[in-house]
């Protein structure tokens, strides 16, 4: 697959390859989104809200030039932005893979970085040159502020122009404590919630502090997802209740929502309102309690989000999916085409009875 | 003093976060005054650093964001610093504002560049703020808290006014705006309201009209009063989560 290189939210041609509990496999257009789910169906996406995450600098020892992203946090307290995981680059930019970015200069704990008006101290590195705990000098306020006005938002090397916080918001971005942006939720923007409501189809959010989806390190990239924080409200909880108990689908939009919601609901099904944080990986073999059927983006073979992808259909239905992706010229990345996959054995009306076939 | 039918008004604030912009003087500043009052948790917006400094050292409790509205770059850094100070957002008031020309002037005699920054500050930026921070105010809107917009507007929104043009044409541009809005959102169960709070005795007033009897304006707190009341009403008649009324805070 191609990467998207336009940071174009919903893109007019997107496409969505929708595969069912049936192994049937549909192609529609991804404006119609919501043909895909049912009367008393709960959509769940990530109100996450993207930070800018991307702080460029000094390692003030050495004096060489730094990029740290903020990849990871503990709570999703607002204080909590004082102690960050991060993973720092040295020089280069955007433009250049980061599977080529130079390593940053030696990095030990109580080293002084200035990243514009910030100042942090690394407090302890994680088992791996360039990944690290920062804590930041100042007050949360001081913290924020330095944040809002000289982050940006983590780049990438496949778009041509300089991502800015506009581009990556999804329509319902609430709280600010995503490292990346939860980009399956690019789909649905606030015509398609109308849409829903008018259809009696419902619509919930978590807030899921997605974390740092790739580094360009293959031993770094082993390590992700990182844990990360999320809050299910207590509405969210109650209308997972009432789905379940009128019949309809418990639709997550990301991965993001899968891993929270399977989380919360780790011990006996049952999905608590409340703050957690999810450690757990989700692949081949591990069972959903919660979701039936998710909405996202398409991924690449080894990556965490395609591996999540196997706790919903088996690897032979993964690879007919693959084959299609690269057969019909489905765009991958954050800004590129969409997957809606049904759980194996989830019952119900198939896609192929929603969509007959020519 | 307050009237025992009031304390349902002022129950309605207490635990709701609010964020006005414009902050600093005039009903901007009242509102800030009248709102941390009421027991609502407030941040303010404003261009100039000092003031916002100003306005936090004389008001406790307060979170001064600067930033400036007109600017789409601005929007975000300020949506942050709001949603990070208050940890989510129930209630925006969009009252910064740009009178155009100053003095006013004419139609014909005003400068395209004043027009535009009348537009970019009384349209746009309320506009871009709002849908940086739609997310949020659905989110508290599904927490039953209450979602509200509150755009400040004038009589110049409706009279064509002699040499309130920029302003004029640019508040009825917001006030059009926040109709449809409203029509768009209240499924969603955030409510947009366009309010008028009456010419008042503050210093945007005073550069527009030099000449007028500040003891014949209405004074800014009055106006703050009122439009929180405003606020108050409709988000009890939202039937907000009893959570965010404790008795005890009255008693």
């Amino acid at each position: 697959m191609n990467a998207a290189h336009l940071p174009i939210q919903r893109p007019r041609q997107a496409k969505l390859l929708a595969l069912d509990s049936g192994g049937n496999i549909r192609h529609v257009v991804r404006s119609r989104v919501v043909d895909l789910f049912r009367r008393d169906d709960l959509v769940i996406s990530n109100d996450a809200a993207t930070l800018p995450a991307s702080l460029t600098g000094e390692h003030l020892p050495t004096g060489g030039f730094i990029e740290v992203r903020l990849a990871a946090r503990r709570s999703l307290s607002t204080d909590a932005i004082r102690h960050c995981t991060a993973v720092v680059f040295g020089t280069g930019d955007f433009r250049m893979l980061t599977e080529d970015r130079p390593k940053p200069p030696e990095l030990t704990p109580g080293d002084r970085l200035k990243l514009g008006p910030l100042q942090a101290t690394v407090e302890a590195v994680l088992g791996h040159p360039r990944l690290v705990r920062l804590a930041f000098d100042g007050s949360p306020a001081e913290i924020w502020e330095g944040l809002a006005r000289h982050g940006r938002p983590i780049q990438y090397s496949h778009i041509a122009k300089p991502l800015v916080l506009w581009d990556v918001w999804t329509p319902i971005a609430g709280p600010p404590v995503a490292f990346e942006s939860p980009s399956a939720g690019f789909a649905l923007d606030w015509n398609a919630l109308a849409t829903m409501k008018r259809q009696r189809i419902q619509f919930a959010t978590i807030t899921h502090a997605a974390g740092i989806s790739s580094t360009g390190d293959g031993e770094l990239d082993a390590l992700l997802p990182f844990d990360e924080p999320y809050y299910i409200p207590p509405a969210t909880a109650l209308a997972i209740s009432h789905a379940r108990m009128r019949g309809g689908r418990i639709i997550a939009v990301g991965t993001t929502v899968v891993r929270a919601l399977e989380h919360a609901a780790r011990f006996d099904s049952f999905v608590r309102p409340g703050f957690g944080l999810a450690t757990q990986r989700i692949g081949a073999g591990t069972p959903l309690h919660v979701v039936d059927a998710i909405l996202s983006g398409t991924h690449e073979p080894g990556t965490s989000h395609y591996c999540l992808m196997r706790a919903f259909v088996d690897d032979a239905a993964l690879r007919g999916l693959d084959r299609d992706l690269n057969l019909h010229d489905y765009r991958t990345h954050e800004f590129g085409d969409s997957i809606f996959v049904e759980r194996n054995g989830r019952g119900g009306e198939s896609l192929e009875q929603q969509f007959p076939a020519a | 003093m307050l009237e025992d039918s009031d304390h349902h008004i002022l129950n309605e604030f207490r635990g709701l976060r609010v964020a006005i912009t414009g902050g600093t003087s005039g009903l901007g500043l009242a509102l800030v005054h009248e709102l941390l009052d009421r027991g609502a948790g407030v941040a303010f917006i404003a261009r100039r650093r000092e003031g916002v400094v100003r306005v936090m050292r004389e008001h406790a409790g307060a979170h001064g964001i600067v930033g400036d509205v007109s600017k789409k770059d601005d929007i975000h850094p300020i949506a942050i610093q709001i949603l990070a100070a208050l940890e989510g957002l129930d209630v925006l008031i969009n009252n910064a504002s740009d009178l155009g020309p100053t003095p006013l002037a004419l139609l014909a005699d005003t400068e395209c560049e004043d027009l535009e920054r009348a537009l970019a500050t009384n349209v746009l930026g309320p506009f871009q703020l709002t849908k940086a921070l739609l997310g949020t105010l659905a989110s508290s809107a599904r927490e039953d808290r209450g979602a509200v917009v509150l755009n400040v507007s004038s009589d110049a929104a409706i009279n064509p006014y002699h040499r309130w043009g920029a302003y004029g044409a640019s508040k009825a541009a917001l006030h059009h705006l926040s109709r449809i809005w409203n029509e768009e959102l209240t499924a969603e169960g955030i409510r947009v309201l366009s309010l008028d709070p009456g010419d008042m005795d503050t210093p945007l007033h005073a550069i527009a009209a030099p000449d007028a009897d500040p003891s014949e304006l209405k004074r800014p707190e009055t106006a703050a009063r009122e439009l929180a009341d405003a606020i108050g009403n409709l988000l009890s008649s939202m039937h907000r989560r009893p959570k965010l009324m404790p008795e005890a805070a009255v008693r």
